[in-house]
């Protein structure tokens, strides 16, 4: 295969992981990682810097349209960020520390845990109408937003802010540690423990993995894990089908999102423990 | 110090705080769409520059393959002076590094928009939220020894 092939193939394989990361609120890291390294057998540090630019690529490709139609909690996603960039700075330190095989294992078990929770609150999950977080309210985190689907304007307010930075503090911690997964914990943390509805979860977590992500990306590229080769048809795909799948968002219920992200949660969650038992 | 959003006492103040929020929201939108459009164009030309400069890789079936240009081995640049080096040079794997750079930056522009914007809107403690954030952006960099 020679370069110009495995550009072209790379870049069509990165729109399909754009549409679905702008989806469902994470990366593409997911669907790049397993390609490049099962399929192009290229080194899992190269990959794992492919990811970092993905996610970053999803981020911003999505989060210009969903925040310009008011589907991100922009205050929401800025107050947790305080925790995912902390997490991430303090992660991309512990890469030396800790057994990357027990943190594969541990996260497996984590997000196989939190697509079952996901899934359960598929017939609870109704937007809150009074909070006495004081964090929420002292910053004012609640939100509403015009959902396609329903035709109407759904009016929510959040809570569990104490909860919801913890769980977002790990998820930096681990998209420094394994390069992957950071949206995985970030839509539950919103979904389970803040009560947003499911698509202001992914159009937020959406909004902060590409901070998150450029909190650790120094550290990848001083450590030369940015190839370009790898970079340009990734980016490029990437954005491409994230502008797309961001159309989709609004049109599509709260219902098959919260499916559709079970399903891939699943997938990590076995990718992860693939990863670290084999 | 009064920490929480000021509230406006009329509705004209609530009209101009909306219309400001509106502000943020565009602004935001826009400096991402700017960042996403930009850096896509410099990873294409920098991919054309490549193949212009290396006509055995842009064959569909030539003996070159990609593994020699994504080896742990591999040559790229991964600091800023070998960046600006290989840019200087004209270098497409430099060009490509570089838009990956503009791509890294645009999430931590919008953070920098954030803070101008929360000011702007009179609210003490997203602002200082926002430069926390940003506070912490700008260590990771320093720390990487990029």
């Amino acid at each position: 295969m020679t370069p110009l092939d495995f550009v072209i193939a790379m870049g069509l394989i990165s729109v399909v992981a754009g549409i679905l990361g702008s989806l469902v609120g994470l990366g593409g890291g997911i669907i790049i990682v397993p390609v490049l390294t099962l399929l192009f057998h290229v080194d899992i540090r190269l990959a794992i810097g492919a990811s970092i630019i993905s996610v970053i690529a999803t981020s911003s490709g999505a989060a210009a349209a969903y925040v310009r139609d008011k589907m991100t909690n922009l205050r929401a996603g800025m107050f947790l960020e305080v925790a995912t960039t902390t997490g991430a700075v303090t992660g991309a330190y512990l890469t030396t520390i800790l057994p990357a095989r027990f943190l594969f294992i541990l996260f497996g078990v984590v997000l196989a845990y939190s697509a079952l929770a996901t899934f359960q609150r598929r017939k609870a999950a109704q937007p809150l109408l009074v909070s006495n977080d004081r964090i929420a309210n002292v910053l004012e985190l609640h939100g509403e937003y015009y959902d396609e689907a329903e035709k109407e304007t759904i009016v929510y307010k959040v809570t569990g802010t104490k909860l919801g930075l913890f769980m977002m503090y790990i998820a930096g911690l681990v998209s420094a540690l394994l390069g992957i997964g950071s949206g995985a914990l970030k839509v539950p943390a919103m979904d389970l423990a803040m009560h947003l509805p499911m698509k202001v979860s992914t159009a937020t977590s959406n909004f902060m993995i590409g901070v998150t992500a450029a909190a650790s990306a120094g550290v990848y590229f001083a450590r030369g894990q940015i190839d370009p080769i790898i970079a340009a048809p990734v980016a490029i795909g990437i954005l491409v089908g994230a502008t797309l799948g961001s159309k989709v968002l609004g049109k599509i219920t709260s219902k098959t999102v919260r499916l559709v992200f079970v399903v891939v949660l699943v997938a990590i969650s076995f990718e992860m423990l693939q990863r670290g038992l084999f | 110090m009064r920490l929480t959003r000021q509230r406006p006492a009329t509705a004209e103040e609530a009209a101009l705080l909306d219309e400001k929020i509106r502000m943020t929201e565009v602004t935001i939108s826009l400096v991402l769409r700017i960042g996403v459009t930009l850096s896509a164009l410099i990873f294409i030309l920098g991919l054309v520059i490549t193949f212009i400069h290396h006509p055995s890789f842009a064959s569909f079936s030539g003996s070159v393959s990609f593994h020699s240009l994504t080896s742990v081995n591999s040559s790229f640049p991964h600091s800023f002076s070998a960046l600006e080096s290989s840019v200087a040079a004209g270098r497409g794997s430099g060009i490509i590094v570089l838009g990956t750079m503009l791509l890294i930056l645009t999430p931590i522009l919008r953070v920098a928009v954030a803070v101008v914007s929360f000011s702007l809107e009179k609210d003490p403690a997203m602002t200082l939220v926002t430069i926390f954030v940003l506070l912490v952006l700008i260590l990771s960099f320093i720390l990487s020894g990029a």
